[in-house]
């Protein structure tokens, strides 16, 4: 059924599907099983809000500015980032590899008043429907997915020309294995157990490898530390567990 | 024929147009987002002088705050600053002194009567096109479960917000209605509040007296610039030099007290007073109020936010009801316009419990420390009081615990909002 060529593989790992699965209805519950995705929201919006806005060269201070950019979620779950998309004035397609996660996103956006387009796809799919977008976010989802250099290669192939890929991700350090996978699946109790592979995790180097090769110029990594204090994330210089990571087609 | 009721969209609807109302009314619509406030009185009534006798001690922190939104240029000509504060005991010789140069050159606060701080944010959100306000006007009914709140107003009018702030004071309806249980405690006192006149100028010091029936508080204000109604009746006595009185008597003897005729409650003002400004005497009208410690369970619910006295009215005794006040609007605003900036449900609980974990800390302490102080204070047992003497004397010779309990009074503690470090929204 595809036209291009992908070699016939696919980034759907069904093991990873059936987790997410199980989880589907609980999505917009601040205080279930994604209350850290909740946590972590805040600053990786910010995060993209201000790199788009200097990409795009919008107003910082405008309330929507993002009006006319065609954006796609892969991955989108339950459209926790869709959601925002939306409202600061993107067209916004979600995708995502799990019927039930695409049901509870639409159910929650029509609920509020948000027109998104969902689909229930891979992100291949979507190059095969020769969809193009200015903006490709892949946040938490490389992680996830079966074949990380097919992934990527439909993310850049989604990608017009100008356009603007995010990618975030958790690193492959040390201190990630111990915060972001014993850390927040066993000690903390934060994320079901079993969440994470942590071998499957990418350094910043290794995303940003793959997208030159794909021809993107990476233009910024940064990263997205806790502070246990104040019980919230912010955006820094520390790359070593979770990270986000800018690329631009021309 | 029935007329076509109105419909409004909002981004936020605030029910109380106090001043900590109207505050976080203009830091939201001076960053953008469409307001609605709603209050009960109209506008003209709220700045008559009867309608508010009060001034307040607005601590450092909060005239910050009151810069950031841009109203306190509108205020600052009728701004005392407090250059030092002097605590004492009774008649007891021990007394703890703050100065401000123990901290910089910064005053430690200012005191602004409540009516000119009305009339300041009054006059900066009708300036504002984000802000509308419905005075004299009450919410009837809300509904607040779906993805927008719901509220019907005593004219008939729908509004539809993202969220709604309750800034109504202590007996806030709205939060009633939202099921937030409270702790309340009174307190066997009544404040009682007047200006008062007197010989010498004050030098910008405020004096808090902890007497047997409660504090005693003397508070600097500006110079008036014409005689009062008074003061043709007693051509011999002050005008000119002006304090504001913050007056704690027991509810026995309250009553009586404010019923005096004005020679024999400007006597028992003297027997309080003392004669260090040399003569002294009462301007105006009295006012009184129960005295009594309120916290909220919780400050937020889907699509609710508590501020101010709504959220916790404490006792008076510290001067620092309005100013937790607008250290709730420094940080609400922040959540709030922080959230719709990244294009977040700005309703959304996830959202407001960051607004609920930053306040409550700060709110909890000071309601135990200034209602501790209250009972360690009014109380005239010997050993206690020799105790308390003590204390103040030893935390005057202890220059870093000194400086933490400044701060605290100044407002500048603990992990602040952008617009408590004097920084833009
Ligand atoms: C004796 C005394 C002295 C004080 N001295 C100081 C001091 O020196 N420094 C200091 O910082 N603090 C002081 N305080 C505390 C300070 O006055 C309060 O903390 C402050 O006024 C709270 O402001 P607010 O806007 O939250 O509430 P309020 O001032 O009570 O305002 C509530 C507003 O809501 C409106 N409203 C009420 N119900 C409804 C309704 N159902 N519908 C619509 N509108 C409604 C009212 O009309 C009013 O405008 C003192 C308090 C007392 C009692
Ligand atoms: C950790 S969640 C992240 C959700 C969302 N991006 C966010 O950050 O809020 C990962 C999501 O990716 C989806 N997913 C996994 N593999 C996928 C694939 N190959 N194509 C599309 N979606 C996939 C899962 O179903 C899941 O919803």
């Amino acid at each position: 059924m595809r036209t291009w060529d992908d070699g016939g593989g696919t980034t759907l790992d069904p093991e990873e599907a059936r987790r997410f699965e199980a989880l589907a209805d609980e999505w917009w519950d601040p205080h279930g099983k994604f209350r850290p995705l909740h946590n972590f929201n805040p600053a990786r919006l910010g995060y993209l809000r201000g790199r788009l806005v200097g990409h795009f060269g919008r107003d910082p201070l405008a309330r929507r500015p993002l009006e006319g950019l065609r954006l796609v979620d892969l991955g989108c779950g339950g459209g926790l980032v869709a959601e925002p998309m939306a409202r600061l004035g993107a067209s916004v397609v979600g995708c995502d590899a799990v019927p039930a996660n695409v049901g509870a996103a639409a159910a929650h956006a029509a609920q509020a008043g948000l027109e998104i387009d969902y689909r229930h796809c891979l992100a291949e799919d979507l190059v095969a429907a020769g969809e193009s977008f200015d903006v490709v976010l892949a946040l938490e989802v490389v992680e996830h997915v079966a074949d990380v250099p097919l992934f990527l290669h439909a993310c850049r192939r989604l990608l017009r020309p100008g356009g603007c890929l995010v990618v975030a991700t958790i690193n492959r350090t040390a201190k990630s294995l111990l915060l972001a996978k014993i850390g927040a699946e066993y000690v903390l109790g934060w994320l079901p157990r079993g969440t994470h592979d942590w071998r499957r995790f990418l350094r910043p180097s290794e995303i940003a490898a793959h997208l030159r090769r794909e021809g993107l110029t990476v233009r910024d990594v940064t990263g997205v530390t806790y502070a246990p204090l104040t019980n919230e994330w912010r955006l820094s210089a520390d790359t070593d567990v979770n990270y986000m990571l800018t690329a631009t087609a021309g | 024929m029935p007329l076509q009721n109105e419909h409004e969209e909002v981004d936020v609807l605030i029910v109380g147009g106090g001043m900590v109302g109207l505050t976080i009314a203009a830091a939201l619509g001076g960053a953008g987002l469409e307001v609605l406030v709603v209050d009960r009185s109209p506008p003209p009534h709220q700045t008559a002088p009867a309608f508010d006798g009060r001034a307040s001690a607005i601590a450092y922190g909060s005239r910050l705050v009151l810069e950031g939104i841009g109203v306190w240029s509108r205020m600052a000509a009728e701004a005392e600053p407090i250059l030092d504060i002097r605590v004492s005991d009774g008649d007891a010789p021990f007394f703890l002194h703050y100065d401000h140069r123990d901290l910089g050159e910064a005053p430690l606060g200012h005191m602004v009567e409540n009516r000119v701080t009305r009339r300041a944010l009054h006059d900066h959100v009708s300036e504002l096109g984000t802000v509308r306000l419905r005075a004299p006007g009450s919410v009837t009914g809300f509904d607040r479960a779906g993805s927008r709140a719901h509220a019907l107003l005593d004219d008939g009018t729908r509004v539809a917000a993202s969220i709604v702030i309750a800034a109504e004071g202590k007996r806030s309806p709205t939060r009633t209605a939202a099921g937030i249980r409270v702790t309340e405690w009174t307190y066997p006192q009544t404040g009682i509040v007047c200006t008062v006149a007197h010989e010498e100028p004050h030098r910008g010091i405020a004096h808090e007296r902890f007497l047997p029936a409660g504090p005693f508080a003397i508070l600097p204000i500006v110079d008036a610039d014409e005689p009062d109604a008074d003061a043709a009746a007693a051509p011999d006595l002050p005008w000119r030099h002006r304090s504001s009185l913050v007056w704690t008597e027991r509810n026995a003897i309250a009553p009586r007290i404010l019923e005096l005729e004005r020679p024999a409650f400007d006597e028992e003002l003297r027997r309080r007073f003392g004669d260090f400004l040399g003569a002294v005497r009462s301007v105006g009208p009295r006012w009184s109020y129960p005295l009594s410690v309120l916290i909220a369970e919780r400050y937020v619910d889907h699509r609710l936010a508590l501020i101010g006295d709504a959220a916790h009215a404490i006792h008076p005794i510290a001067g620092q009801g309005l100013n937790l006040g607008l250290r709730d609007v420094a940080a609400l605003a922040e959540v709030l316009v922080d959230a719709a900036r990244v294009g977040l449900d700005i309703g959304d609980l996830s959202v407001l419990e960051r607004y609920q974990r930053w306040r409550r800390f700060d709110t909890m302490t000071l309601t135990m420390v200034t209602d501790g102080l209250n009972r360690l204070f009014s109380n005239d047992i010997a050993p206690v009081r020799l105790v308390r003497d003590l204390g103040l004397a030893a935390v005057n010779r202890m220059p870093p615990l000194k400086r933490l309990l400044m701060r605290h009074a100044m407002g500048t503690l603990g992990e602040l909002p952008r617009l408590a470090r004097g920084q833009p929204l």
